[in-house]
């Protein structure tokens, strides 16, 4: 039960009752002009009642999901879950994770006469609104997936992250940990926690090859950290060889995670469970066990998850893949502006078979709308991995030349790039070989529409292609 | 030729190592890591070019601890001519103090006589364009606060700003120049997007007539960024 919540007394009720009616009204109304999933009710609501959020009936249990990389799908995978196990659900997965779309979702639960009729509600929340939202609502059960380098502009560096979420977390929240990730490990140190990993998988090494890694000294005593695995960036398991601290214990240990199989096991104090993975990807096991974690927190049996779990389908958005006349055509979000995320995304097309083509459209479209876009992450960014002379790589857009310099600074050969300033004209240097696969990579939000227009030129062109 | 690069480990935010990795790559300079528990090298034997890049606010202090002991090293250093590079919020750890956003005083190196304001809510996030000689400087800023001179002499800017924040919205210099050390808050590959300013370090460092590494392509997305940049349509802070 959400220990924030408060009746409003004098004019402040009246101000929430006109807020909440006020933004009742708006839904329909959206609805009728087919502006579904928008935050105006919730944007409307605050204007009229800043303290909204505090005073809104809320479902009984809230779990919340915050971290740089990996809160969408949780959300996702936790939403799913909990409705086909029978929950009456709330999530603002269809709007934003700041405070809009928060009380947006919230309002969708509750009567005119502030009565919230469902079970439990799951939000995803972005880490620097938690200083807006947490002060009008208490999570039950919160994850935080990982800690990375996001928007330079942002959100500064992980550390700056971590304490911001340490400075608003409520206290009486139970946390739901990446043991994995010292940075987000350490968040919020007096409220009761619980933690995930996974357990050393054949592909781990002991030393970064990532360009970033922000977990090089000891947080205790600035001395020299070992992996004892260690995955990607700062991801894994380490001890510091001057003071002997070291990564906490799994209190959910991912185990014998398997890319052949395509499975993973749940480990923890209550028993065990072998789960089926839904993508190949190491970022998508641990979003896996995040969700494992946080149902076996909110009281579900291993059994129970896997049944409903296992049904779940990943959202279209983040990864679509397309077969045409021999050519796999697949949508990847690699979230511009956020060097760890390319980094991931590169690694893995980096690690696909074959022959792979890629057509990099992650410019930030709304930034140079208005100025132009700060490229310092692409120097934090592991473009690396794409130095392979199986990979064809088209830049294109705004900074097509910033992107250029760096495939060439990364090791990239002059015959595996080409460039061309025009998105749609960009795809025309694509070969389209039978059997080779096409990434477009596009960033979150502002150039969603403009990949997926890109893309029916690329299905389109690999439809007519002469074989 | 060699570089000294100093306390990797933390100094690595905002893709700012890779100004050491582009002089090295263009010039074939060799490069030093030294670490907060290092005796840094230029201490005792001739290096060309000292470096340090931004860090964490925790970093800031580590790194105050750490070199605190090499500082008046470093002033001999400078004042030899020696050419040594800061960017981002390394120059604030050889200002007098950083003030925090609760009003904490947290003491620096004290050489440039500058105190930092640390707004935690108010990130200042823009573009930057000035000018060192005939230079145009293209470049960004990123961070908590401005610098502010505390009295007594400030030493001469490195650049003169065109249009953004000198050290300080009221300031026109930005940056620090003590003969070649050479201290800004620009952050980032400074040299990748300036590749007119990697020439002029590689020339203090002796190294004149060498060529950059994809010197075209850099100078290529260097002249769309001085499009964008001088474009006055453009908003400058983010």
């Amino acid at each position: 039960m959400d220990k924030t919540r408060t009746k409003p007394r004098g004019l402040e009720a009246v101000r929430f009752a006109l807020a909440l009616l006020c933004a009742k009204l708006t839904v329909p109304l959206l609805k009728l002009t087919r502006h579904n999933g928008t935050n105006f009710p919730g944007e409307i609501a605050m204007k009229i009642c800043p303290a909204f959020l505090r005073y809104l009936d809320k479902p009984a249990r809230l779990l919340a999901i915050t971290g740089t990389n990996g809160k969408t799908t949780v959300t996702n995978l936790l939403c799913d879950t909990l409705t086909k196990a029978g929950c009456k659900v709330l999530s603002n997965r269809a709007g934003s994770n700041m405070y809009p779309g928060v009380a947006t979702a919230l309002l969708e639960g509750v009567s005119l006469f502030n009565k919230c009729s469902r079970d439990v509600a799951v939000l995803e929340i972005d880490e620097r609104s938690s200083r807006l939202i947490f002060p009008h609502l208490t999570p039950e059960l919160m994850a935080v997936t990982n800690l990375f380098r996001d928007s330079i502009m942002r959100n500064a560096h992980p550390q700056f992250i971590a304490d911001f979420l340490t400075r608003y977390i409520p206290r009486e929240t139970k946390l739901v940990l990446n043991a994995d990730d010292l940075i987000s490990a350490a968040v919020s140190p007096h409220n009761e926690r619980v933690y995930f990993g996974i357990e050393r998988m054949a592909t781990d090494v002991t030393e970064c090859v990532n360009r970033l890694n922000d977990m090089r000294i000891c947080p205790k005593c600035a001395g020299r950290l070992e992996y004892d695995y260690l995955r990607y960036h700062h991801i894994g398991r380490v001890h510091c060889v001057d003071c002997g601290f070291s990564s906490p214990a799994y209190d959910y240990a991912g185990a014998d995670a398997s890319l052949e199989s395509m499975t993973v096991t749940v480990r923890d104090r209550g028993g065990q469970e072998t789960y089926p993975l839904f993508s190949d990807s190491i970022f998508n096991i641990y979003n896996l066990v995040t969700a494992v974690a946080m149902l076996r927190e909110f009281g579900m049996e291993h059994a129970e998850i896997k049944k409903y779990l296992s049904q779940v389908k990943l959202v279209g958005t983040r990864h679509t893949d397309e077969e045409v006349n021999g050519v796999h055509v697949i949508n990847q979000m690699a979230k511009g502006l956020n060097a760890l995320a390319c980094s991931r995304a590169f690694d893995y097309i980096a690690s696909q078979p074959g022959k792979k083509e890629i057509l990099l459209l992650m410019n930030c479209l709304s930034d140079e709308r208005h100025w132009s876009e700060n490229v310092c992450w692409l120097y934090d960014a592991d473009f690396e991995f794409l130095a392979d002379p199986d990979i064809h790589i088209v830049v294109t857009g705004p900074r097509g030349k910033d992107y250029l310099l760096r495939l060439k600074l990364a090791g990239v050969r002059d015959e595996q790039i080409d460039y061309e300033r025009d998105e749609f004209a960009a795809a025309d240097k694509l070969y389209l070989e039978p059997g080779s696969s096409v990434y477009l990579l596009y960033g979150a939000d502002d150039s969603l529409d403009l990949a997926f227009r890109v893309r029916e030129k690329v299905l389109k062109l690999a439809r007519e292609a002469k074989r | 030729m060699t570089i000294e690069l100093l306390y990797p480990e933390v100094c690595n935010l905002y893709g700012d190592l890779m100004n050491v990795e582009y002089l090295a790559r263009s010039s074939g300079a060799s490069v030093i890591r030294t670490g907060l528990k290092d005796t840094p090298r230029f201490v005792a034997e001739k290096i060309d070019l000292v470096y340090m890049g931004s860090t964490t606010e925790r970093g800031q202090e580590l790194v105050r601890d750490a070199f605190e002991p090499w500082l008046p090293a470093l002033q001999k250093r400078t004042e030899e001519g020696g050419v040594t590079l800061l960017t981002g919020n390394a120059l604030e750890i050889f200002g007098d103090h950083i003030t925090d956003d609760d009003g904490t005083d947290i003491p620096m190196l004290g050489w440039f006589p500058l105190r930092a304001e640390r707004h935690w809510l108010g990130r200042y996030n823009a573009m930057y364009l000035g000018k060192l000689d005939d230079i145009t400087v293209v470049a960004f800023k990123s961070q908590f606060g401005h610098a502010y001179p505390t009295g007594g002499d400030l030493p001469a800017p490195l650049f003169e700003t065109v249009r953004g924040a000198g050290l300080n919205p009221d300031l026109p210099g930005e940056g620090v120049r003590i003969r070649n050390l050479m201290a800004t808050y620009l952050i980032g590959p400074l040299l990748v997007l300036t590749p007119p300013f990697a020439k002029y370090v590689l020339k203090l460092m002796g190294a004149e007539d060498t060529a950059l590494a994809f010197e075209k392509e850099a100078m290529e997305a260097y002249n769309a960024r001085v499009a964008d940049f001088t474009d006055p349509k453009r908003n400058f802070v983010y």
